[in-house]
């Protein structure tokens, strides 16, 4: 049960990832092709918002709601950043949508996505399964 | 206000509003950012294979899996329910450039010249959804994240490694869309 609430702020965060149209193939080839402000507006005032967040809970020692101490899960710099990153990077152009807009556009109608999502599945797969001999 | 609500929503409005998912999650239960993870434990509790990076507890993030869950359901509430009682706006230089690479049908949220059910015997739209959906799946996990869990959680706490993932993705999609897209959309 105490999971429910995480469906919800998925179901928030679903509804915002589609009324402000990041799910739209249209707006990220504006965004690739420097036509529209609109995903650099976005994903910039999301990320200020992040980090002002992060920053006060950080000042304020903030705990989660269950008295436990926030820890920030560290990202440790590999190779995969910059070669994965740009393979992602390519699919993103490709399908026009990351993983939660898959979901959500899924979700708003356009179902022929569900293969696109049974697709990336396989290709986190894949990538457990080569994980060994690919560089990091 | 349901009105008012069923516009499509400026950049100042759901910008924002992503970016609090950040301290809303932790807040709601020392919870990080991150939409890629989960695809990975769907792979782990249904696909394990005996392959080392699916043996762990994914029971332990199943709240990754509710928050997934919801983002599909999001879709529909803000897709359909709230749907945008008008045509979406698109910039006439991006549809002028498409349109030179042969798209026509610009009413949807993408082009349904490809992503169409009825055009899924063609090569085209295989490599835009399959293969194209196979290449986030993959490069997400081998960036250690995508969107979400990089450009958002990881830009908002400073982690240097997240910003040269999203300048990455960015790079990927910008040599997609001028280089490959054009011999794509002809298949």
């Amino acid at each position: 049960m105490k999971n429910i609430k995480y469906l919800l702020f998925g179901v928030l965060f679903g509804v915002v990832l589609t009324k402000s149209e990041v799910i739209s193939w249209w707006r990220i080839q504006e965004m690739f092709r420097f036509h529209s402000f609109h995903m650099y507006g976005v994903i910039g005032s999301a990320v200020v918002v992040g980090i002002i967040s992060v920053w006060i809970l950080k000042k304020t020692h903030a705990k989660s709601i269950e008295g436990e101490e926030l820890t920030f899960g560290v990202k440790k710099f590999d190779k995969g950043n910059i070669i994965g990153g740009l393979i992602f990077g390519i699919g993103w152009g490709i399908t026009g949508a990351c993983p939660g807009p898959l979901l959500a556009l899924v979700g708003s109608g356009l179902t022929i996505m569900i293969l696109a999502t049974i697709s990336a599945i396989a290709g986190t797969w894949v990538y457990g399964l080569l994980r060994e001999k690919l560089p990091h | 206000m349901l009105e008012f609500l069923s516009q499509p929503w400026p950049w100042y409005i759901g910008g924002p509003l992503i970016g609090l998912a950040v301290p809303l999650l932790l807040l709601a239960g020392n919870k990080s950012l991150g939409i890629s993870s989960s695809l990975r434990h769907i792979c782990a509790s249904c696909f394990p294979a005996g392959i080392e990076f699916f043996k762990y507890d994914w029971r332990k993030e199943s709240w990754n899996l509710f928050y997934v869950g919801g983002i599909l359901i999001g879709g529909f509430v803000g897709g359909v329910l709230l749907a945008n009682p008008g045509e979406m706006v698109i910039n006439p230089q991006t549809i002028a450039d498409l349109q030179a690479l042969g798209l026509n049908d610009f009413s949807g949220l993408g082009p349904a010249e490809i992503l169409n059910w009825s055009e899924i015997f063609t090569l085209r739209t295989i490599v835009f959804v399959v293969f194209g959906g196979f290449l986030v799946g993959f490069g997400t996990r081998y960036a250690g994240g995508c969107t979400s869990g990089h450009t958002i959680f990881g830009l908002s706490t400073l982690q240097w490694p997240s910003l040269v993932a999203t300048i990455s993705f960015m790079v990927g999609g910008f040599l997609c869309t001028h280089f490959l897209l054009p011999i794509l959309l002809a298949l």
